[in-house]
């Protein structure tokens, strides 16, 4: 049961923006397969809020268990972020239909996929683990994320092509996002390489992918250190 | 005995107060400015806590509600963080700070073994091999396809028992599990008590139920007030336990109550007990109760009950009862009465008090509680309120 709605959440998503982006809305006039295009970046999103907004909570919900037994408390993010990770493999399945159906071609380039993946998956996890040690002493911290979920989700290219914004700049700092690199470079590789990746963007240096990279492996000790520091105290806080 | 199982070593614990903190990232900048002018106060839960408890040993740690057993047992189990000091456990651990830890009311029965076996650290294979035992034991077998929301509390608490009695542990922490379920289910956990005392586990065990604590424990400390104020032999714990309450209790009754009473005709001086502490080798204890006729006195009556740290009366008797001539004494007339009591008691503190009655009107000459005290330590003993020399023999026809 739990499968199907995987499978029917992103097509039904997928329809959605089918109709509002492509017929009605068409920001995404000029980019080759715009709404497999789109959905792939859908999907990236949803995975890494999939992860973040399940971990917020999740320590402080498991916090009956915490009070009766010891146990590696970063087991309870891992958790959330391997229902997720299923979730976004399902999603795959519906992408790559869609790319069988609209004739999009695929090239050895798609294993590089694999990397973006890893890459999207740590910080997703890094955000996680902060998150959850966070919001078990602050608790409207759970709130703060989702508006800041929200202001990510526009300030993200996923909806909008980024060649739309007009001025080099702004590009440039976006792209300085990790997420807006991984999903940007992603589409390049699978969907389309019409799309803007920062490699392109920095005049195409590669040294450039250090920055988000660099960023992505930062936060990653920041919160598993952070994370590890507070697990302690948990089962004194939840 | 083989070695030690658990050391504690010195270990405090402090709580911040819960009002004292801050929850939210607003409250962060809102209470910046109240909070520096309040210091931090802290609870402190243990304070300078040490023990060593040996492999093998049924150790019990008793203490009133709030007196930091609880939060003990969980620094123990490594749930909490000590904030000074240092616990060592040798061996494999695991807590029973609850039943049914993890049951998921929306899985089945069956579900529900497995992700609980799992938390006991089980392999699916080694679940599927113990499965049956489990269900049998608890007696569930019809009914392990549905939920668990479905199932009374008393039949998830006898599965979650069940599984907990799997459990591979070198050295188990028990916490209040006998205070639920029926006779029946209480049965059971004592005989997977006595299967763990005969398997040389050890086993921490705290508990409000003395008897429980009497009959199982080889130690036990006594907590009150964050601190260890007794430890080692569990009669003596288990009696001071007790006493705690009588005490609590009598200082509200005691304004009241009267210790000693009587129409000050005749009172008693002193009362001494011989030996001060009886042991295995003591035959006779002596009580010596000194009194003096302040008045002529007529058809005295003298007795004696000696009661134990509950405030049970374990046995007395008086000059009548043992048809005993008495003499009534005269006005300024110094005397001695002297019991012999064989030694029959069991290791615990007794209180005696001593009583002087007219025999007629039944009127009190002097009545007095807690008169004196005196111990009994034996090396041997068995759970039970007296220990006379029992003799047996068994002869085949």
């Amino acid at each position: 049961m739990g499968y199907v709605w995987s499978l029917l959440r992103p097509l039904l998503l997928f329809l959605i923006l089918y109709l509002v982006f492509t017929v009605f809305l068409p920001v995404g006039k000029g980019v080759p397969h715009y709404p497999v295009y789109l959905l792939f970046g859908i999907v990236l999103w949803n995975f890494f809020v999939e992860v973040t907004n399940g971990s917020v909570g999740a320590i402080v919900g498991k916090g009956d268990l915490i009070r009766k037994i010891n146990f590696p408390k970063y087991n309870i993010i891992l958790a959330v972020s391997f229902s997720a990770v299923i979730n976004l493999l399902l999603n795959f399945i519906i992408i790559a239909i869609f790319m069988i159906v609209g004739h999009v071609s695929i090239s050895g380039d798609a294993l590089l996929l694999l990397p973006l993946l890893i890459e999207l998956y740590l910080i997703a996890i890094a955000c996680g683990f902060l998150l959850s040690a966070l919001f078990v002493r602050f608790r409207d911290i759970s709130f703060i994320w989702e508006v800041i979920t929200q202001a990510g989700f526009y300030l993200t290219p996923i909806i909008y092509p980024l060649s739309r914004i007009p001025y080099h700049r702004v590009r440039e700092l976006l792209l300085l996002n990790p997420i807006a690199q991984i999903i940007q470079d992603a589409r390049h590789i699978l969907i389309t390489p019409s799309a803007l990746t920062i490699h392109k963007e920095y005049g195409g240096d590669n040294w450039i992918w250090a920055i988000p990279i660099l960023t992505v492996l930062l936060m990653m000790i920041f919160s598993s250190w952070y994370f590890r520091n507070n697990s302690k105290y948990f089962a004194e806080e939840v | 005995m083989d070695g030690i199982a658990v050391k504690v070593e010195n270990v405090s614990k402090n709580f911040v107060l819960p009002q004292e903190k801050v929850t939210t990232v607003k409250g962060l900048f809102t209470s910046f400015y109240k909070n520096r002018r309040k210091p931090k106060q802290t609870l402190h839960a243990l304070k300078d806590i040490s023990f060593q408890i040996e492999k093998g040993e049924f150790f019990g740690i008793v203490g009133r509600n709030g007196s930091g057993k609880s939060t003990l047992l969980k620094i123990l189990a490594g749930i909490y963080q000590s904030t000074e000091g240092k616990i060592n456990t040798y061996g494999k651990l695991v807590p029973f700070i609850e039943l049914g830890v993890g049951f998921n009311s929306e899985l089945t029965g069956r579900e529900n073994v497995y992700l609980n076996g799992a938390m006991l650290g089980f392999s699916k294979k080694q679940i599927n091999e113990m499965y049956d035992d489990i269900v049998d034991f608890a007696e569930l077998r019809p009914f392990m396809d549905q939920k668990l929301k479905n199932y009374s509390s008393g039949m998830q608490v006898r599965l979650a028992f069940s599984m907990a009695t799997r459990a591979e542990a070198d050295i188990l922490l028990v916490d209040e599990v006998l205070a639920v379920g029926d006779a029946d289910f209480q049965r059971k956990c004592f005989n997977y008590f006595k299967l763990l005392k005969k398997q040389k586990k050890t086993v921490v065990f705290v508990s409000h139920d003395m008897n429980a604590v009497r009959e199982y424990c080889d130690r036990a400390i006594l907590i009150e007030k964050s601190e260890i104020i007794k430890e080692g032999n569990v009669a003596q714990v288990a009696s001071s336990y007790t006493k705690m309450f009588i005490e609590s209790e009598g200082s509200v009754e005691a304004k009241i109550s009267r210790k000693r009473w009587g129409n000050n005709d005749f009172s008693y001086t002193d009362v001494r007990v011989i030996p001060k502490t009886a042991t295995m080798q003591t035959e006779f204890i002596e009580i010596k109760a000194r009194a003096i006729a302040k008045k002529d006195i007529t058809a005295p009556v003298y007795g004696f009950t000696i009661k134990n740290g509950a405030g049970t009366e374990m046995l007395g008797s008086n000059t009548k009862l043992l048809h005993q001539q008495v003499i009534p004494p005269k006005k300024g007339q110094k005397l001695t009465i002297t019991w012999r009591v064989p030694n029959v008691l069991n290791q615990a503190d007794y209180t005696i008090d001593v009583t002087a009655i007219n025999e007629h009107d039944l009127s009190e000459y002097d009545w007095w509680e807690d008169a004196g005290s005196f111990a009994v330590s034996r090396d041997e003993h068995t759970a039970y309120v007296i220990e006379p020399p029992l003799q047996v023999s068994v002869s085949h026809d």
